[in-house]
């Protein structure tokens, strides 16, 4: 009988196991749960300027005039974001574009030729990057890269440019640390056949590590546009916070956050003026989503399978 | 293994204390007063509630920022027991003043403050209304050099940009331009941008900034007191019509004779005993 | 072209981008190391910070910005290790995991601000903890627990299979071969993420104003109840950390030595990362070394 029912009972790993497995289910659950819970809020929130207040969602896509608060000259509030999707976009994009080949440059050396000490070297100093506040990147971006944008380019040097010069330090770790684990990620039996095969170093490097990492590049420039795509304090400082639509990379604009940040303390919750600046936290929410699956796509057909 | 079994035990000690810690935490027996609301009138409540707190130990007060419009909508939603706003309720939009009693605590003085490489050093009121409202987009057509004018506004609903518009604009609309935020950031921008032309309160412009007087009338408290010096504005402590005895003391406190003459004149505020004249919500001048 | 030369000139050109790029990330760090350093002194450690007179210090900042830290990995170190298990070890390669994945890639692109006002409605304001490290320590955990839980997961892919085949035929669990050779080979890779997402914390501001708050009220080193009221060891007590004051000083501070305090409390904030990070990596060597018996 004894031999039976421990037989039939599961045994400790079993439940050990079933344990386990039940610890990192909930916490995946519990991350579920935080995700659901900001999106419900974001959405209901950002919806209500469309619902309780009946402004036209395509007005608010395609105007450019943007004061919530006020009404315009056609008697209706303006609430036009346009500048600021399409200014976000810019910046988010020219930062990854500027910072991906740097990236995976510091990644293969850190991963593949670096000897050991520049190694270290270069990841003590990524990882001090991350900690820098944005605040102070954004003075530095104001004392320094504004001035230097202005001499050698004209106009004010406030703009698109500045605020990419300044992501592009900022989302810099983010992109080349992520890069560097996809990188290590990649079995060492994989380079040691190709360079076995007689290919040269770079020839590996291009066609079978970053090949093979790629899926894990692509996430890290999600992360790095992600990052750039909601920095509020740093681009504020540089990018002039004009609501304008920019005419050049030297005007000023304004990025979703950064309206979005000055005017939250200003406005009272449940006014238009205050729905309309979460439309905007909606409108980040949407288009990093968009960035995600297009990023994914691109991810899935470079695959090496 | 047993690292992290010994990992797991902590952290579950550490989630039950966490636990204890919310049930306790709020069985105090002090009165709490939070206090939310502008941060450029933060300072000055803070220090006054560190202050006032040395002499009081059965009251707690938090003191936060979060902007006017934060302080007066989580006022009104009882959220928290003061509100600081830069502006009168009656003008924020959303917000039933009627229910709140307001507590001027401090008056503020604005000035418009130049680049110092542009060489102007007083404008009249119709030229700086032309100025903000683009007509005038050179520095020389007011007697400075040759160079465009970079505005650079505050941004829609503080309570900076309300004054000034209320006293210089009238009425009109500002261009568009570039808008900030706050008072240390304009103040930077307005320093190092040639051509550039902001306001700020009194307290933040000093030698890297050139200060304008308006009709030939210079930016000082004195001016300010008596109304030759327009473009002023309270700081108000609002506070729901159920006030309780602290809070009232407290407020009291921060509008004493004490108060206004030593921190408010020290964190570059104007005290409200001095003033000559009033204004309403409107900005009608009461004398 | 002939390989060989195309190997030169790619090599070259990945040394001149690193090199560009190790100059600019130097000049960053030396900028701001050399106008603070000046400023720092036993006195700007430990003196508190004033509101409008100079010389203020920044002990409680200081303080807060590591207690937080310590909150905030205590929060979300075990989420983020347990769904970094799940995501590694015991995800199915079908949809639903890739829209777990996108869903958590889409946390980490939400802006602060709007993750800090949401724990303000929800936490500060709906469920009274009030202006808080612990309200802080929550918001925070938002941020760490993408960074966090996509670190672990791709250090524990990176161990090799071989690795857990071994575990499996010795008998042992599933659950014991990752806890117990899986995850120890991984630590080097899981302390990286760790100190990221700690810089993280040292840095963040934005959702800390509406969280943590923006005012350090007079605090008690000497008292170690952490019931109480102005113990240093109260979460439930509000608390400025050093980006924060950073910010505050720049934006609102009318101190006449904003801009001395703000350059060292920055010098501060990046030599503390750096000492953390040392720590951290020296940790996290001896703990690889103890765990896996490698040395």
């Amino acid at each position: 009988m004894e031999i039976k029912k421990k037989l039939l009972m599961p045994s400790k790993e079993t439940r050990q196991d079933r344990l386990g497995k039940g610890i990192s289910y909930l916490s995946i659950g519990f991350i579920i749960l935080l995700v659901t819970l900001i999106l419900y809020f974001i959405i209901s929130k950002g919806l209500s300027t469309f619902t309780t207040n009946n402004i036209n969602i395509l007005d608010f896509l395609t105007k450019q005039d943007w004061s919530p608060s006020s009404i315009g000259k056609d008697g209706k509030p303006e609430v036009g974001a346009l500048p600021m999707i399409v200014t976000s976009f810019g910046v988010t994009i020219f930062s990854a574009l500027l910072a991906t080949p740097f990236a995976i440059a510091i990644g293969i050396y850190m991963s593949v030729i670096a000897p050991k000490r520049g190694r270290k070297f270069l990841q003590i100093i990524i990882e001090m990057l991350v900690g820098i506040p944005s605040v102070v990147y954004g003075f530095l971006g104001l004392t320094i890269i504004v001035p230097i944008v202005r001499n050698i380019f004209g106009g004010t040097g406030f703009g698109i440019l500045s605020a990419t010069l300044v992501l592009f330090v900022m989302v810099l770790p983010t992109i080349t640390s992520l890069t560097v684990d996809s990188l290590n990620a990649v079995p060492k039996y994989l380079s040691d056949a190709s360079l076995a095969l007689g290919a040269t170093r770079w020839q590996t490097i291009y066609k079978v590590i970053l090949r093979s990492a790629t899926p894990g590049i692509l996430t890290a420039i999600i992360f790095g546009m992600a990052r750039a795509f909601g920095e509020a304090l740093a681009v504020q400082m540089v990018i002039g916070n004009a609501t304008l639509m920019p005419k050049s990379l030297l005007t000023p604009s304004s990025t979703l956050t950064s309206q979005l940040t000055t005017g939250i303390g200003n406005t009272v919750m449940g006014t238009l003026g205050n729905n309309a600046l979460w439309s905007l936290a909606l409108v980040l929410l949407l288009m990093s989503l968009v960035f995600n699956i297009i990023v994914k796509m691109i991810g899935k057909r470079g695959n090496l399978k | 293994m047993l690292n992290l079994k010994k990992f797991i035990a902590i952290i579950s000690v550490f989630i039950i204390s966490g636990a204890l810690l919310t049930a306790c935490g709020s069985s105090s027996s002090k009165t709490k007063i939070t206090v939310v609301g502008s941060t450029a009138l933060q300072p000055l409540v803070e220090e006054t509630a560190n202050e006032y707190q040395e002499g009081n130990n059965n009251v707690s007060i938090t003191v936060q920022g979060g902007g006017s419009g934060t302080g007066l909508s989580q006022l009104q939603s009882k959220a928290v027991t003061i509100g600081n706003s830069d502006v009168f309720a009656e003008n924020q939009n959303g917000i039933d003043a009627k229910k709140m009693i307001d507590h001027k605590v401090a008056v503020v003085g604005m000035a418009p403050v130049l680049n110092k490489s542009i060489g102007v050093k007083n404008l009249s009121m119709s030229q700086l209304r032309a100025i903000f409202t683009g007509e005038i987009q050179n520095w020389k057509q007011v007697g400075g050099k040759n160079q465009k004018i970079e505005v650079i506004n505050r941004v829609k609903g503080s309570g900076t940009r309300a004054t000034f518009e209320d006293n210089v604009l009238k009425g009109k609309s500002a261009i568009k331009s570039q808008e900030q935020d706050s008072n240390g950031t304009v103040k930077r921008i307005v320093a190092s941008t040639p051509g550039a032309i902001s306001y700020l309160a009194f307290s933040f412009i000093d030698k890297t900034l050139q200060p304008v007087s308006i009709d030939n009338i210079q930016p000082n408290d004195k001016n300010v007191e008596d109304n030759s010096w327009k473009i002023w504005s309270y700081e108000h402590m609002y506070t729901n019509k159920d006030i309780n005895k602290e809070t009232k003391k407290f407020l009291e406190y921060v509008q004493s004779k004490n108060v206004q003459n030593s921190l408010v004149k020290k964190l570059g505020y104007i005290s409200i005993h001095n003033m000559k004249v009033t204004k309403d919500d409107k900005n009608k001048i009461i004398e | 072209m002939n390989p060989k030369t195309t190997n030169k000139i790619a090599i070259g050109v990945i040394y001149s981008f690193v090199a560009l790029v190790v100059a600019i990330l130097i000049s960053l760090i030396g900028y701001i190391l050399v106008t603070g350093v000046p400023h720092i002194s036993w006195h700007f450690l430990t003196a508190k910070s004033q509101s409008f007179l100079a010389g203020g210090g920044i002990r409680d900042q200081l303080f807060n910005s590591v207690y937080l830290l310590f909150l905030t990995l205590l929060l979300s170190f075990p989420i983020a290790l347990g769904s970094g298990i799940y995501l590694a070890e015991y995800a199915p390669k079908n949809w639903i995991t890739d829209v777990i994945r996108t869903t958590i890639e889409v946390l980490s692109s939400l802006p602060s601000v709007v993750v800090g006002l949401f724990c303000y409605l929800l936490f500060v304001v709906q469920m009274h903890i009030g202006f808080s490290i612990l309200s802080g320590a929550i918001a925070l955990t938002f941020f760490n627990l993408p960074l966090l839980t996509r670190n672990i997961e791709d250090s524990l892919k990176s161990v090799s299979n071989l690795q857990r085949e071994a575990g499996l035929s010795l008998g042992l669990s599933n659950w014991k071969t990752i806890m117990g050779i899986v995850l120890p080979a991984a630590v080097p890779g899981i302390i990286t993420g760790i100190i990221l997402s700690a810089g993280r914390v040292f840095g963040e501001a934005a959702a800390l104003i509406y969280t943590a708050g923006q005012s350090a009220p007079i605090i008690d080193y000497a008292n170690w109840n952490i019931f109480s009221d102005n113990s240093f060891l109260n979460p439930m007590r509000p608390a400025e950390t050093l980006a924060v004051h950073i910010w505050k000083v720049n934006s609102e501070g009318i101190t006449p030595d904003a801009n001395l305090v703000s350059s060292g409390s920055s010098a501060v904030l990046i030599i503390v990362i750096l000492i953390f990070n040392l720590s951290a990596h020296w940790l996290g060597r001896l703990l690889y070394k103890k765990m896996t018996s490698n040395s």
